[in-house]
């Protein structure tokens, strides 16, 4: 079952391509890294899967309900304490229970603290545990792993390894070393090969 | 829907979530006034429902910008659109929220201000009911000005010249009724455009707020 497909995709960044030409297909089970120098358009692609913005060329199939997009700000409200940031997204997404996800990052004994009192590290943690209770399958993922440490980067490799196992979809943009067993692309291939400016820029608005 | 409106009438009970500022604001202003023009009380009376309404505009003015800036900063916003809640929903629940935490309390607190400016006594009921069928607009109105500008540095001052001309027919109106309701006359047809502004705004501006977004979040 095909969960995300990418047809000749092209998306834009400023009113600039920034890549062209990507198709890819990703099943039940299946994980790609995306990985490319600063720039290259991982989290423009990211964005465009999770239907933030439209693409420039060719097509996205997928169920846009689908979706769940994890960005480099997490999302958390400083003022409300770990449990209540993430009742809000379970309810907010339909779905009740989120001791499970607390567990998977390690979060129980942090459930009534402020979200603003967690460190760098463990708010990443509070943000990746937003994945779990959305309940989507297609996890569209920019920089998961930034200010984790070792044990947290495990933690979360293995949060990926339960969601693929149980017929869900991911794409992961990291620089780093997941300890998963799944393809890496380079998204630097897809670079247009001149400097493009045709897109319509909607800069001025 | 509801979880949202819950969420963020949690947050702006807590600390530094802004509740009760719009109110402190509200009531210093309309006691600044007797201090300005003087104490004379049938001037007072006379300026009475615009001071009211321009009070309660400008209070209302004070929060908007948080609307939707501080969910765009921590990033919430993103997350949210890519949520299941429709777009033009979350616009309409911002400004129920934002209603439920200014208009609200700026409607409960205007008759008690009444008294600072002489507000003749029979006329408050109108007065309470202008300002429980405008504030709704104001925030409606005022939700669509901070999805236009979210994302903006310095965004706030951008919002206020945009939103400010847009509130104008609403303290028309509104001052209108007061006004009239003051002097004994009959004010419902003032009202009753107070009502029509407001759900002109309800049902058209959740969509033109849900476009802003989608294009400020790209």
């Amino acid at each position: 079952m095909t969960r995300l497909a990418l047809t000749d995709l092209a998306c834009a960044r400023g009113g600039l391509i920034v890549i062209e030409g990507l198709s890819l297909s990703l099943g039940a089970g299946d994980a790609l890294i995306l990985r490319g120098p600063n720039g290259s358009g991982k989290t423009t692609l990211l964005r465009t899967v999770a239907g933030l913005q439209p693409p420039a060329a060719g097509r996205i199939e997928a169920d846009p309900e689908a979706i769940a997009y994890a960005a480099h700000a997490d999302g958390l409200k400083g003022t409300l304490s770990v449990g209540e940031n993430l009742e809000f997204w379970a309810g907010l997404f339909g779905t009740r229970g989120i001791d499970a996800a607390l567990a998977a990052f390690d979060l129980r004994d942090m459930r009534e603290r402020r979200a603003q009192a967690l460190s760098a590290g463990q708010k990443r943690r509070l943000g990746l545990a937003r994945l779990l209770v959305t309940g989507r399958p297609v996890w569209a993922l920019d920089e998961p792993t930034v200010s984790l440490d070792a044990r947290a980067v495990a933690m979360f490799a293995e949060a990926v390894r339960g969601h693929l196992a149980e017929g869900g979809a991911a794409l992961i943009a990291t620089h780093i070393e997941l300890g998963l067993d799944v393809p890496v692309l380079d998204v630097a291939q897809f670079k247009p090969g001149e400097a493009r400016t045709d897109a319509f820029d909607e800069a001025f608005l | 829907m509801i979880r949202l409106l819950v969420r963020d009438l949690k947050l702006a009970v807590r600390a530094g979530g802004g509740f009760g500022l719009a109110l402190a604001f509200f009531l210093i202003v309309t006691v600044l006034v007797p201090f300005g023009v003087g104490p004379a009380s049938e001037l007072l009376g006379t300026i009475a429902p615009g001071i009211l309404w321009i009070g309660a505009l400008l209070a209302c003015l004070l929060s908007l910008d948080r609307i939707f800036a501080t969910d765009h900063e921590d990033g919430s916003l993103e997350l949210l659109a890519t949520a299941p809640l429709p777009l033009e929903a979350l616009v309409a629940v911002k400004a129920a929220a934002h209603w439920l935490t200014t208009g609200l309390p700026l409607t409960l607190a205007a008759p008690a201000l009444g008294v600072l400016l002489d507000f003749p006594a029979p006329a408050y009921g109108t007065l309470f009911l202008g300002l429980l069928l405008g504030t709704p607009a104001l925030s409606m109105i005022g939700a669509f000005g901070a999805a236009l500008t979210v994302g903006l540095k310095r965004g706030g001052l951008l919002l206020s010249l945009l939103v400010l001309p847009l509130y104008m027919p609403t303290l028309i109106f509104g001052a209108e009724a007061a006004g009239r309701a003051a002097d004994g006359q009959g004010a419902s047809t003032p009202l009753l455009l107070v009502t029509l502004i407001t759900l002109g705004s309800l049902a058209l501006l959740p969509f033109a707020g849900a476009a802003a977004l989608r294009i400020n979040l790209r």
